[in-house]
């Protein structure tokens, strides 16, 4: 505790996004009203940030930022007398829960989790929330990771929360028969951050690859939570093999490398060994699901020591599975470039050309790799403009322009 | 408690079911209707007469206007609605997808403001 004294802002900053999530959902349980609730937590930073520097840092800083937040509301609902007898009711409440999860449903995390990803909000939204509430993101830092404006984005999340209050949206979490649909939905959401930041990072946005570890962070929670579902574990692993291979993905010039010639030495090898044993898990339990599916093909990309050692029969097995699920033509893409590696190009051309895909660049960009193995340069050139007419990431944009330009 | 409208929309140009079909979504609502009654949740609801039956009056200006018709030229009308209490919105959507599914159409969910204190 001597070193405490030394604890700068920016340290107490950490402590309290970090703490965020479980602060403000404690205090929402025990309010009723999500506003009151992060009007609160934020006043409990300030405190924390003329406090903890002087006293040092608390042995349980989110308990002491809960007790205070949940002072400093109920200080702000006496003097707000406006306030109507259900709210000053449930504020004068004793709290009997202890700071720390009491067991994994209980967790008033995922009661909130399944409020921000609700059905019943709109999508963009649900995102939103989720960064804000659980992820303790400021509504600017949300703005920036999907380049809108403040305004618009303090909008969509008033607007959210409004429709909260207003549609008596609950905050628990689903019974076991709802739950596998609406985890679905918060793993979408989850998935759907990590692919902003993934997809989107140009090597030049900060904050675009933060969105990438928050989903990371978020679903370690998930999984603290719901640690018996497959899916869960499944979507991590994903994200880890995946986010794995972030720094070899970009030359030094800023252009993607596709998987094939990445070099594998910089891959992260504590992510992937983490998300091996997450996939092993899975096996194990015999559940599949869509993200476990993905994991495994991730697996398998990741443990091939060369690109040239990649089991494709694997892969399109892997595949043919996710298509038996969860049917799409994405993933009948996928499958066809597994099946080009296993039987050829022209096998494999023949199977993308059924697919109705001609508004998604990856289809355009698989076909002008499979007619350049085929020797057919205009039509290769052809198919790596009409991916080039479709995309805006600078990264795979001067990749394509590389590679038509070899032709 | 909060009460909820969820309401079904006539679309313009959309075929009205007629003989087998309309007695069939008769006989289905009949039976969701009975099973809101019976459980308490039912406050109010019906099925509306077309909207050329409409009337309009407007006495913002103090002689009230008296106008045949609906309120604003629209491709779309209530047709239909029921008012019911339901603990929350989860349950209120449950309620929405059986009303749907019984009168084999797409049923918006709204909540009601809450009575002030």
């Amino acid at each position: 505790m001597t070193e405490t004294s030394r604890t700068t802002e920016a340290e107490v900053e950490r402590i309290f996004r970090e703490e965020y999530g479980r602060v403000v959902a404690s205090l929402i349980r025990r309010f009723g009203d999500i506003d009151l609730a992060e009007d609160a937590a934020a006043e409990a930073l300030l405190v924390a940030v003329e406090r903890w520097p002087v006293d040092g840092v608390p042995p349980n800083p989110g308990g002491w930022l809960t007790t205070t937040a949940a002072r400093r509301g109920i200080d702000k609902i006496r003097r707000e007398s406006h306030r109507d007898a259900k709210h000053q009711q449930a504020a004068m409440i004793a709290d009997p829960t202890p700071h720390q999860p009491t067991g994994a449903v209980e967790d008033d995390r995922l009661r909130l989790i399944f409020i921000c990803c609700h059905p019943a909000l709109a999508p963009e939204a649900r995102v939103a929330l989720t960064l804000r509430l659980l992820g303790g993101l400021t509504v600017p830092e949300i703005a920036a990771a999907f380049l809108v404006t403040e305004t618009t984005m303090g909008q969509r999340i008033t607007r959210a929360k409004k429709k909260i209050a207003a549609a008596n949206i609950p905050y628990r979490v689903p019974d076991a028969e709802d739950l596998p649909a609406r985890l679905s939905g918060v793993l979408a959401v989850l998935y759907l951050v990590f692919n902003e930041g993934y997809l989107a990072t140009s090597g030049s946005s900060g904050m675009r690859t933060d969105l990438t570890a928050e989903a990371i962070r978020l679903c370690r929670v998930l999984r603290s939570l719901l640690p018996t579902e497959p899916e869960v574990a499944g979507l991590l692993a994903l994200m880890l093999l995946t986010d794995a291979r972030r720094t070899a993905r970009f030359s030094a010039s800023g252009e993607l490398v596709p998987l094939t010639e990445q070099d594998r030495a910089t891959w992260d090898a504590e992510q992937i060994t983490e998300g091996l044993a997450l996939v092993r898990e899975c096996l194990a339990v015999n559940r599949p699901g869509v993200y476990q599916i993905q994991a495994a093909v991730n697996a398998v990309h990741t443990t091939a020591r060369t690109s040239a050692d990649t089991d494709w029969a694997q892969i399109a097995a892997l595949y043919a599975q996710l298509l038996a699920i969860s049917p799409s033509p994405v993933v009948a893409l996928n499958r066809a470039v597994a099946i080009s590696e296993l039987d050829g190009p022209a096998v494999g051309l023949a199977a993308v050309d059924q697919l109705a895909l001609d508004t998604y660049h990856p289809w355009h960009v698989t076909r002008a790799e499979l007619l350049r193995r085929l020797d057919r340069p205009a039509d290769a050139r052809a198919a790596y403009d009409a991916a080039l007419a479709l995309i805006d990431n600078p990264a795979e944009a001067a990749y394509l322009v590389r590679r038509r330009d070899e032709l | 408690m909060t009460q909820y409208m969820m309401s079904v929309h006539t679309v313009e140009g959309e075929a009205m079911p007629t003989g087998d079909d309309m007695q069939r979504m008769y006989d289905q609502v009949d039976v969701f209707n009975q099973k809101l009654v019976n459980e308490g949740i039912w406050v109010f609801g019906g099925g509306l007469e077309p909207i050329e039956t409409a009337t309009t009056v407007d006495a913002t200006g103090g002689e009230p206007i008296i106008t045949d018709g609906p309120f604003a030229e629209a491709k779309e009308w209530i047709g239909g609605f029921w008012v019911i209490e339901a603990p929350d919105l989860d349950a209120a959507l449950k309620l929405a997808a059986e009303a749907s599914a019984a009168c084999e159409g797409k049923v918006e969910v709204r909540p009601f403001q809450p009575e002030p204190a």
